[in-house]
């Protein structure tokens, strides 16, 4: 029989049995129901330990005691003051929503599951509630009546099991009057539930491994490079070439930062693979790095101060192998953190060079003074300036559409550079409806550090709308694969296709350019980078004409 | 955290039966392990692939790519799960003594 933490588990009927209606009793008086299947095991004490935070136990978020600090109360407060005074914009976030409702049906939690609560509106009046009896003089006036309401235990269970509903995904900030950053409003959830030891262990393990050896898996030095190597004997199977692997090259001009899932996570490795290809007919002079050997950086998803200890690994490490500027794979919240905190955290870069492309010559002024490129970025520039020989129709038993990744579309605007290389290196790509992709784009239900098994309910219900979107262009177009450049993508997606759209296969970009390319002193390509047949090219078929793009 | 028991030996596990000390490990805790698998006995096949697990592990402190496991026993992804119901990460590696994976996985 499946368990909770299977897909098998649910029925479709069942879950798209959604209903909308608001409980009959006010929001304030609905306590959380913790059912397996939606909510994730909390942090180790052992992760909290190696990190150096507060208050490491083992407990279970079903324990009626979550075994807090005595204080626990005045601490949470406390906190609450500190960043209220030191970040301006969460105080303005606190103040200013008019509970219009704009966002209240745009998260994909809510369209997927009916809870009131996960309204991002809702999700937000949970800590500002709080705010305004503690903070706010009509909130300590009117109390319940203005909004308010008491801090107390019940209100900690209910922040951890609804901040770790959100996603981070930002698409509700889209559509808020006034500009409210509501993920900023979950991260703030989290820091303050942090201060009592209040984790999940899916972010805080991989936070843990990050600190020590460099990356979420907590792969070593030894592991890494036996990894690459055996993608370097696959490599050499499709293609006949084998590639290098420069590791901690000092020297290098590029340092390569990717996420960790694309070494070990299948189909995260065939995109991996494509970068090798890739760098290895550029003749590029760029090294992979065993320390910062982590491209994702799972502090966004737990405190500002650990969002800063580990993207200053990456930056440590450009400068001690002395490259001129880095290089970064398919990851989604890595760019958010490069562009919208790293400069702040960690920045100015100002020992290395302003990115420029050693085969076009193209000066990355966007990237002035992160220093730091997307692989999007950089594949796009070299497919404009002719560098690299294609042959799509390899690509042609693919039907491919693109899912934007929360991250690299709503908190950097990669929008353009993604299809701009799909088009090229794919005769078949299709979009989905335009209210989910670029800046509407909906999360893969995952991200945020949600995309654990024993969450699988609220993944299945926040992957519904995405799903959703897949099938619609896989029964329209034939859809049979769906691109993404982001490692939680291509871990979670995988689950959400194989739900709501099964036959859709999931994939990285660069796996698609690698299986394109045209590659000096290649065999001939029977088969693609998953060692698959390539359908219509035993017998060098004619391509079916020039990219659809409906 | 919980404890069970395993091969005769009281052993801490996680919420998902992974158990937390990899140093306790034996055969007989694997096949107790596999039991929780739905795998009431261990064959040959199955030996193969936990063998492997665990040493690439003692070696690497990491499991190996789910490629590399195919291709090093060269059993299909498929024959593994025929193998191991909840497949090779969920279940080859609970009963190899592995840690249970986790970040963009």
């Amino acid at each position: 029989m499946p368990t909770p933490d299977e897909m098998a588990y649910y029925r479709q009927e069942e879950l798209l049995e959604i209903d909308y209606r608001p409980p009959e009793r006010g929001w304030m008086d609905t306590p959380v129901d913790f059912r397996r299947g939606s909510y994730i095991y909390p942090g180790k004490a052992k992760m909290l330990e190696i990190l150096g935070l507060p208050n490491p136990r083992d407990w279970a978020v079903t324990d009626e005691d979550w075994k807090l600090p005595d204080n626990w109360k005045q601490i949470v407060l406390e906190g609450m003051a500190e960043r209220l005074r030191k970040y301006r914009s969460f105080k303005v976030f606190m103040d200013s929503c008019v509970r219009c409702g704009a966002c209240a049906d745009k998260c994909h939690f809510f369209i997927g599951g009916g809870d009131p609560k996960n309204m991002p509106v809702l999700r937000s009046e949970l800590l500002r509630s709080v705010y305004r009896k503690d903070f706010t003089a009509l909130g300590k006036v009117l109390g319940k009546l203005g909004g308010a309401r008491e801090l107390t235990v019940d209100v900690i269970k209910e922040w951890f099991y609804y901040f770790y509903q959100c996603t981070e995904c930002r698409r509700c900030s889209v559509f808020c009057p006034f500009g409210i950053d509501t993920a900023e409003i979950t991260m703030m959830g989290r820091e303050l539930l942090g201060l009592l030891g209040i984790y999940v262990n899916w972010v805080i393990e991989p936070v843990a491994n990050c600190y020590r050896y460099g990356n979420h898996l907590g792969i070593q030095p030894h592991g890494l490079l036996d990894t690459l190597e055996f993608m370097a004997d696959d490599i050499e199977e499709a293609t006949g070439i084998r590639v290098d692997i420069p590791m901690n090259k000092k020297g290098a001009e590029i340092l390569f930062v990717t996420p960790s899932g694309d070494f070990v996570a299948d189909p995260g490795i065939f995109t991996c693979m494509g970068y090798m290809l890739l760098f290895h007919e550029l003749g590029l002079d760029y090294t992979w790095s065993s320390y910062a050997s982590e491209g994702g950086n799972f502090g966004l998803f737990t405190s500002h101060e650990m969002i800063k200890r580990l993207n200053a690994k990456i930056y440590a490490e450009a400068k001690r192998l002395g490259v001129k500027w880095i290089l970064g794979g398919e990851c989604g919240h890595m760019w958010r953190v490069l562009h919208q905190y790293m400069d702040t955290v960690n920045g100015p870069a100002d020992f290395l060079e302003v990115p420029r492309s050693p085969i076009t010559g193209t000066v990355f002024e966007n990237a002035r003074s992160t220093k730091m490129v997307h692989i999007m970025e950089f594949v796009a520039d070299l497919i404009h300036h002719g560098k690299l020989k294609l042959r799509p129709e390899r690509n042609d038993y693919v039907r491919v559409t693109f899912h934007d990744s929360c991250n690299p579309a709503r908190a950097m605007g990669l929008l353009e550079e993604p299809r701009y290389v799909l088009r090229h290196v794919c005769n078949h790509f299709y979009e989905m409806p335009e209210n989910t992709i670029r800046e509407q784009t909906f999360c893969c239900g995952g991200g945020a550090g949600l995309g654990t098994d024993e969450n699988m309910e609220m993944r299945l219900r926040g992957g519904l709308p995405r799903g959703a979107a897949v099938r619609y262009v896989q029964e329209k177009y034939g859809v049979n694969r769906l691109a993404a450049i982001c490692a939680i993508d291509r871990a979670t997606l995988v689950t959400v296709c194989d739900y709501w759209a099964p036959g859709v296969k999931v994939t990285g970009i660069t796996e698609l350019v690698a299986n394109a390319m045209v590659f000096e002193g290649e065999h001939e390509r029977k088969v693609d980078l998953r060692l698959e047949p390539i359908p219509g090219m035993e017998g060098e078929q004619e391509s079916e004409g020039s990219g659809s793009d409906e | 955290m919980e404890k069970k028991e395993f091969g005769g030996k009281l052993i801490e596990v996680d919420e998902d039966g992974f158990i937390q000390d990899p140093d306790a490990w034996d055969e007989n805790v694997a096949r107790d392990l596999a039991k929780t698998e739905g795998v009431e006995e261990m064959t040959e096949d199955h030996w193969k692939v936990v063998n492997y697990l665990r040493e690439y592990y003692l070696q690497y402190q990491m499991a190996p790519m789910i490629r590399k496991l195919c291709k090093t026993t060269g059993f299909k992804l498929k024959e593994i799960y025929d193998l191991f119901p909840s497949g090779p990460a969920k279940g080859a590696c609970k009963v190899a003594g592995l840690p249970k994976p986790t970040g963009c996985v």
